[in-house]
């Protein structure tokens, strides 16, 4: 048994007219997925503190003017929400358009081709193609450590990797670099990533990352499998250690 | 210092300065400054010893006289008559000294009549060019502090957020929340340590509100911080205030000393039990650290990103405590109220906007400068009558307001009043106050283009819709603006608008799309004209 | 009532996607009879013939050449369907336009040449600044992405095209494989 107290105070909502209970402190999107709906997310990884930056969770509650992110909006008594309004699938839509013409996602040929969380949003949520030019800006690729590879051009900015080295690791290798759509994920102080001092090479980014952006180098196209379903775990497991 | 103390020096200001026959205020903040008022107080002081006229004539530095289009400024009190000069040269010097006690000098002179000056009700600037800044005694004899030990010898904390509730005070950062409101959640919300923290990260292109009242009077700034303090039970606060405000950060380092000197600051203030520390934090030049949690975040010493709220940082915010934070403007407003009584504040301004507002006049206006008039005023009046107008002959186009995500109105709007509701209903916001004022040579796809690109290049690159969504919406800005757009190109701008407006995490974000939505509303066929199938162009390809 | 007339095109691509379409196999007897197939690379007409119902292309916009054709081709064609990753995203061929284009030539032609190390200067179309999707030309009335698009993707796509409906290919396929 967790060693942790546990709120066992209970609230009753609405997700799209299906009554629903939640554990207080419980966030909708907790909530949804226990209640096998789906809501789409990209920066949300389970283990991790949630970020709010994919914007792909926004859920409509009623009696709110604005929309609210489903990963970091705790569950209240009498909440009405909608999970997947006309409105909201076109926002979905969009935001993830934006992400294919923010850098080179050329998918036919990633690593990650076919195992990437993005490439499936993108089918799931029926874009065909993207509306919005492509910048084709040029990125660079990171091949300096002796096992992985960081390829800026797949990279969505989720910031992933940060969490799990930061939080779970405990190195605190990657943060970010630069403002707007000039952001970057960077190791140690701009270093490039194979003269990192703090990397302990355990690997936990290269699992938590959702795209081709992080991955092992042995992997040619179609390759790389990711397994993040070890974060939950190591969570519970520190939470309950005696 | 004890409360009886602070007034006998209070007191002892004012009897050294009515001992003066002639006061001579130098303005000595950043415009007239940058202008050579320096100078001209040193040669203003040479020139009174030169004729031994030490003990009849105070030659001081003030702060913001306002209208900076007219620097450097010198104002004059000679036998209880006041006066101003503008452009005030060195070579003009001697002459100023030389008619003192007799008229004016003609050539100098600028009418304390015209509206720009007449028309103005001052409560956060009312010692802005009165007081010199680095001279906490001149900030005591002019009330200064008052307001503090009343509100720590009469009142209950809870008596002092009574008091600010209902004065009706919306806070002046942008958003317009209710202050009391604000300070009544902090002081309620449990946590072993609390802060106040004061918004000075003020990146506005064309504002300089806050910048100002630190230069002009530090110490009203914090007098408001030890007053919130007190009110919501912090013992420490921080001021947030950008790097690129060298003038405003030595004033306001010179008050903190002198109120530590005196004992306002620090340990057990004005001899009761209250204890409250004040610490400066210095901003990077990042806009989106203005937006609170990013601020918040940055004094922590993070990279400056915001985060989703809830949790409010009246409810978690520094270091997960529970944090006041307020602007500039916000915490100048409230000496007065306490000192003044909030019957009185509430009674000036609109219904739902109480009290005064601060405007920084710039753009394609005559009196480029700094102005306070009460919530209300109609923006033509705020343009024409104590603006001047538009210069050169040129018909006047739209106002900015709010900043680079503010919104642009046009000249039909311009009879509305000037208050948090109107604004927003109008398709902008009220922001900090800055307004830029554009003629009719302007083009309003490039002001749009220049807002947007702001906005892009000062996006934290957190949220998708605001990093991306905004550099998508410059490009097809671009894309119009050279003439190689189409309908189709509009419309996705358009729905490129909403979303980033409705999806943002943070104000930056939510914001952003105002300039090119707003423009789009009033000003449609600029955009239009510029597409290749707009009006009256043959069918495209496309 | 005359068949439907069909046209279809390769501009910068592989000619997987083509392929593929050939790989419908025994659909595609079905298909020749149901229409005319007026232009493409699996016909001999050379000239595009001014009244074609539907035109699927595949490849992205990379030289004048293929910009030149997609306009006619979209002046003399009802629908057109972008087929294939290269058509819809810019793919493989988009992945010059990080380069300017005398970069990209001395990349391709002396670099990484063993003999005869210098860039064509005739008989080449003239490379256009960036190779694109077809949509940020012309407007495109379908999207079947893929890389290539598996055969019953485009089959459903056709069959939904002659049934007079613009097809919504995402639940067969996808960006990449």
């Amino acid at each position: 048994m967790a060693a942790t107290p546990v709120s066992t105070e209970v609230v009753t909502l609405k997700l799209n007219d299906r009554d629903v209970s939640a554990t207080r402190g419980q966030t909708i999107l907790e909530v949804a997925r226990e209640q096998g709906m789906e809501i789409p997310t990209l920066c949300f990884l389970e283990g991790l503190t949630p970020w709010g930056a994919c914007r792909l969770c926004m859920i409509e509650l009623k009696g709110s003017p604005k929309l609210l992110p489903a990963c970091t909006t705790k569950a209240a008594e009498g909440m009405e929400i909608v999970l997947d309004s006309d409105r909201l699938k076109k926002y979905r839509k969009m935001i993830l358009e934006l992400l294919f013409a923010e850098r080179n996602h050329v998918c036919a040929v990633c690593v990650s081709n076919g195992r990437c969380e993005l490439q499936d949003l993108a089918q799931k949520n029926g874009v065909t193609h993207v509306r919005f030019p492509y910048r084709y800006a040029k990125y660079e690729v990171d091949s300096t450590h002796d096992l992985f590879r960081l390829d800026h051009n797949r990279c969505i900015m989720c910031t992933r990797c940060v969490r799990v080295c930061h939080e779970i690791e405990g190195a605190h290798v990657w943060d970010l670099k630069g403002r707007g759509i000039e952001t970057e994920v960077v190791a140690d102080n701009n270093l490039p990533w194979g003269q990192s001092e703090s990397c302990t090479r355990c690997g936990k980014c290269i699992h938590a990352c959702p795209v081709g952006a992080l991955v092992e180098k042995t992997t040619a196209v179609n390759e790389m499998k990711k397994r993040s379903g070890f974060l939950p775990y190591l969570t519970t497991m520190r939470e309950n250690r005696p | 210092m004890t409360p009886e103390e602070l007034r006998q020096s209070a007191e002892a200001e004012r009897q050294k300065s009515h001992a003066c026959k002639h006061i001579l205020g130098v303005c000595c903040a950043a415009g007239c400054q940058s202008m050579g008022s320096d100078k001209i107080k040193d040669a203003l002081d040479k020139q009174v010893k030169l004729k031994g006229l030490e003990s009849e004539v105070n030659v001081k530095s003030v702060g913001c006289l306002g209208l900076c289009a007219a620097g450097p400024l010198v104002s004059l009190e000679s036998d209880g008559k006041k006066a101003m000069y503008q452009a005030v040269k060195e070579a003009d010097v001697a002459e100023v000294v030389e008619k003192l006690g007799k008229a004016p000098v003609k050539r100098l002179e600028l009418s304390l009549d015209i509206p720009f000056f007449a028309r103005q009700q001052k409560i956060i600037l009312e010692n802005s060019g009165v007081i010199d800044p680095e001279r906490i005694e001149e900030y005591f004899a002019a009330g200064g502090y008052e307001a503090l030990i009343k509100a720590l010898t009469d009142l209950e904390p809870a008596e002092v957020i009574d008091a600010v509730s209902r004065s009706g005070l919306r806070g002046r950062g942008g958003a317009g929340f209710p202050t009391g409101l604000k300070w009544a959640t902090v002081a309620k919300a449990a946590g072993s340590r609390k802060y106040v923290v004061c918004n000075a990260d003020e990146g506005d292109p064309g504002a300089f509100m806050n910048r100002s009242v630190l230069e002009s009077d530090p110490h009203r700034v914090i007098e408001g911080m030890i007053i919130a303090g007190y009110a919501v039970g912090a013992s420490q606060g921080y001021v947030y205030v950008r790097a690129e405000y060298p003038l405003a950060i030595k004033r306001l380092k010179t008050a903190i000393k002198q109120a530590e000197g005196k004992g306002l600051l620090g340990d057990k203030i004005l001899g009761t039990t209250f204890s409250f520390r004040l610490e400066i934090r210095l901003g990077a030049g990042a806009f989106v650290c203005g937006e609170e949690t990013a601020l918040l975040v940055s004094i922590e010493g993070s990279r400056g990103m915001p985060r989703p709220r809830p949790p409010f940082p009246a409810e978690a915010g520094l270091w997960g405590m529970p944090t006041l934070i307020n602007n500039v403007e916000t915490f100048s407003t409230v000496p007065p109220i306490l000192r003044n009584g909030w019957e009185w504040y509430s009674a000036i301004g609109t219904e739902k906007s109480k009290g005064t507002k601060v405007f920084a006049l710039a753009g394609q206006i005559k009196n480029t400068g700094l102005i306070e008039v009460p919530m209300g005023t109609k923006l033509r009046d705020i343009i024409f009558d104590i603006g001047g107008g538009v210069p050169d002959g040129k018909k006047f186009k739209a106002v900015q307001t709010g900043g680079p995500s503010g919104g642009c109105i046009p000249e039909s709007k311009l009879d509305m009043s000037v208050d948090y509701e109107s604004l927003r209903e109008a398709g902008s916001i009220m922001g900090s106050g800055g307004m830029i004022v554009m003629n009719e040579d302007s083009s309003m796809v490039d002001v749009a283009k220049f807002f947007t690109e702001f906005c892009m290049s000062e996006s934290c690159g957190k949220c998708v819709p605001c990093r991306t969504g905004t550099a998508q919406m410059y490009g097809l800005l671009e894309k119009i603006h050279a003439g190689e757009a189409v309908k189709a190109d509009l419309e996705l701008l358009k729905e490129l608008c909403d979303l980033v407006r409705t999806t943002s995490l943070c104000g930056l974000g939510q914001t952003a799309p105002n300039p090119v939505m707003s423009t789009l509303h009033y000003f449609e066929k600029e955009y239009t004209s510029l597409l290749k199938d707009g009006p009256g162009k043959p069918a495209a390809a496309r | 009532m005359s068949k439907p007339k069909i046209a279809t095109c390769w501009l910068d691509g592989c000619s997987g996607c083509h392929m593929s379409f050939l790989d419908m196999d025994e659909f595609l007897v079905e298909f020749a009879q149901k229409v005319d197939v007026v232009w493409g690379p699996t016909v001999d007409p050379k000239e595009y013939p001014k009244d074609v119902d539907v035109c699927i292309i595949e490849g992205a916009v990379s030289s004048d050449e293929d910009l030149h054709k997609l306009e006619m081709i979209r002046s003399r064609t009802k629908i057109l369907v972008s087929l294939g990753d290269c058509a819809v995203t810019g793919n493989v061929p988009g992945m010059r336009n990080a380069l300017k284009v005398p970069q990209l030539f001395e990349r391709a032609y002396v670099e990484n040449a063993a003999v005869n190390k210098r860039a064509p200067n005739w008989g080449v179309p003239k490379h256009l600044p960036t190779a694109r999707p077809l949509h940020e030309h012309v407007k495109i009335d379908a999207w079947i992405p893929g890389c290539p698009p598996p055969a019953k993707a485009i089959h459903f796509a056709v069959t939904e095209l002659l049934a007079g409906r613009i097809p919504d290919s995402t639940e067969y396929t996808r960006f990449g494989k």
